[in-house]
């Protein structure tokens, strides 16, 4: 289950490109696994083949936060990307814009996705790219992001997915518990639209 | 329900409809009327539900299919013949799954296996209203019938497996309009490329587009699919177009769509999806039909594209650093020369298929080009039809031997060369002009070198064993 998030202290990682895309994250022939676990090796791959690329640099080490381009995490729906960045220890994103799907999954992994404007990222994305500058506490509780030139950035972010995250809820259990108003929809919805019917007896043989 | 109402879009009259509950904070669960699963986004989420004791609430609103892994050569082995060891594991996993959990499931020997998103829509199990989800970012290709599609990660698979409804933030609205018809042997695959183009990959992030005007109403559904299915190269949560007598004349040919009276009783309801007047988008672009002319990807985003007759940017002219450099990194990776016309460069491989442009109408486009020509030499060109379906009536018309006569590979459904997952891949340098969707550095395999078209072109591309205006070489 998902670990809750409420501070983020670490290094930040600079990821100075845009549209960063799922199979950059994590290429196609890592998604043949049926577990989460074990993606490290694969995430990044083609960047990680480049020599001295910061994402396994010795002075990045541990590194818990990335700070990355626009519109990162575009292309497919892959939770694998967030799996991906997990078993690299990122456990916060911070981009100009975060595609949605990717986004979405995030929240579902303990992963802290933050949308900042473009010239904070800027900020960051240099505070990052020299290590002694490169530590970042980020609270949730308080939505800020504290570097070390002493500046406090404030983000924002959906109330309900902060709670969420906070609490680690498990999501599933909790939309369990409204089986009377799912129950309700589904009787009303028989007779108001019998065309959306079942389709067990058609397929299984 | 109510006549009083404020005045809606289509998604939100779709939205609202599904709306089982608030769960607070602006937080909605919202019902699944149908659920798509693959055999790549869903080890994990059978995984979740058995690791807690769940099953699956609805299992007759949910099917199955495996697509992104199966190989496309000889089918007669089965699962136990894919070759590939990982891929043949995440196949008889799924068939595991479905199995221990009563889901319908399209095996992989029957004629109506196929991409995901091409088996749907042809099998009636795409209907305007819906709510359609699938762990797959295209499941925005449905929005075509008037659905609200979208794809989800692997844990919102569980998540709806588990309880049919998922928890979502209203999502904003874009209105894209296309006035004018489209010009002589422009595509659809044209337009979505031309969209993309001038609004980026991020251009409609966090909305759900309604596609509208007179070239978008003239479209047939094949090509409807491949706007909405694009959607999300835009950046887009859901494509979507109102549904019309187009798309009803498609359903009452599909094996499990509503017939008879209910299907008439489902055309009144579905007569009510459309935005009504005064209800207002978040952002609207309008785009003349007209100016759109045949599209060319030539870097590594679909938002690196130009118009066929156009040249390859470069970067000296380029103002802005961050812009420059990323301009830069695409050239080099696809061995470009800065400056020079897209027009002319030679290809290696041409690949016809896809849940972008793997339909029937797609294949046929192609053919046209191809009757009676040849292949370039040294060019490899394959065409895989979407689903077994689009394959059995692609050879009852005769399009098989049209493809193999060429020179053309004519192989078994799915994904294939669209991601570099199963057998089917670019080797590392080569050009391919493909029907596809994505040309990320690796997609369809690393090094491969994609350039974005549609069929048309890509079988004109084939031909002349470049890049060519389609229309140059059309009888
Ligand atoms: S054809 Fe390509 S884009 Fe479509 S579902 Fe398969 S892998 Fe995804």
């Amino acid at each position: 289950m998902m670990e809750p998030v409420r501070d983020i202290a670490g290094q930040a990682i600079p990821l100075r490109i845009d549209n960063v895309d799922t199979d950059m994250i994590i290429p196609a022939k890592y998604l043949k696994t049926i577990t989460r676990k074990g993606l490290a090796s694969g995430a990044f791959e083609a960047l990680r083949s480049r020599p001295g690329n910061l994402l396994d640099d010795p002075a990045y080490a541990g590194a818990s936060i990335l700070v990355a381009g626009d519109n990162f995490g575009c292309g497919s729906s892959r939770e694998h990307a967030p799996w991906a960045l997990l078993d690299l220890g990122i456990r916060c994103v911070i981009a100009p814009s975060i595609a949605d799907i990717f986004y979405n999954n995030c929240f579902k992994n303990g992963i802290l996705p933050i949308r900042l404007p473009l010239r904070s990222v800027e900020r960051l994305m240099g505070l990052a790219a020299a290590p002694p500058t490169s530590q970042m506490t980020v609270s949730l509780v308080n939505q800020t992001i504290a570097s070390a030139d002493g500046v406090t950035e404030h983000f924002e972010i959906d109330t309900a997915r902060k709670a969420d995250l906070i609490k680690g809820v498990d999501e599933i259990d909790r939309s369990l518990r409204e089986a009377q108003a799912i129950q309700r929809f589904e009787a009303h919805d028989r007779t108001a639209r019998p065309w959306v019917r079942d389709m067990a007896s058609d397929f299984l043989v | 329900m109510n006549a009083a109402r404020h005045p809606r879009l289509l998604f939100e009259k779709i939205w609202d409809a599904h709306v089982v509950g608030d769960i607070g904070e602006g937080a909605v669960l919202v019902y699944i009327d149908r659920h798509l699963v693959n055999e790549v986004t869903s080890p994990q989420a059978f995984e979740g539900l058995r690791l807690a004791g769940r099953s699956v609430r609805r299992p007759g609103a949910t099917i199955a299919v495996a697509d992104h892994n199966v190989p496309t050569g000889d089918r007669s082995g089965g699962v136990a013949a894919i070759a590939d060891i990982d891929s043949r594991l995440q196949v008889q996993t799924l068939e595991r799954n479905v199995e221990e959990f009563g889901v319908p499931y399209i095996p992989l020997v029957s004629r109506q296996q196929g991409i995901v998103h091409v088996v749907g829509p042809e099998l009636g199990l795409t209907l305007p209203g819906m709510t359609i989800v699938c762990g797959d970012s295209h499941t925005s290709t449905h929005g075509a019938f008037g659905a609200l599609a979208f794809g989800i990660g692997s844990s919102e698979v569980e998540h709806v497996l588990a309880t049919q409804t998922l928890v979502q933030q209203k999502p904003k609205s874009m209105l894209i309009k296309v006035n004018n018809r489209l010009g002589a042997g422009i595509t659809p695959k044209d337009l979505i490329l031309h969209i993309i183009g001038k609004i980026g990959t991020a251009g409609a992030t966090g909305h759900v587009i309604e596609y509208a005007g007179e070239a978008v109403t003239a479209l047939e559904m094949a090509g409807r699919m491949t706007l909405c299915n694009m959607s999300i190269e835009a950046g887009a949560r859901a494509g979507m177009i109102a549904p019309d007598e187009t798309v009803y004349a498609w359903l009452r040919n599909c094996p499990h769509a509503p017939k008879g009276e209910a299907f008439e009783a489902a055309v009144a309801q579905w007569e009510t999806l459309r935005s009504d007047k005064g209800a207002t988008f978040d952002k609207t672009l309008i785009i003349d039909g007209r100016d759109v002319a045949p599209m060319v990807t030539w870097g590594t985003s679909p938002e690196a594209v130009t118009t066929i007759d156009g040249l390859i940017p470069d970067p000296a002219v380029i103002e802005d650093t961050a812009k420059r450099k990323a301009v830069m990194a695409m050239l080099d990776y696809m061995g470009l020369e800065p400056g020079r016309p897209i027009k002319g460069l030679p290809v290696d491989i041409v690949f016809i298929g896809s849940c972008t442009n793997g339909r029937i109408e797609d294949l046929r486009a192609a053919a046209e080009v191809i009757r009676g020509r040849r292949v370039a030499a040294g060019v490899r060109g394959l065409v895989v039809p979407g689903s077994g379906e689009v394959k059995g009536a692609a050879e009852a018309e005769g399009l098989d031997r049209i493809f193999l006569e060429a020179g053309f590979e004519w192989r078994e459904p799915g994904c294939s060369m669209c991601l570099g997952m199963n057998p089917d891949q670019v080797p590392p340098g080569q050009r391919c002009a493909s029907t596809s969707n994505r040309n990320f550095a690796g997609r369809q395999g690393p090094g491969s070198r994609t350039h974005l078209v549609a069929p048309a072109m890509a079988a004109a591309a084939a031909i002349a064993g470049e890049l060519v205006d389609v229309r140059e070489i059309a009888r």
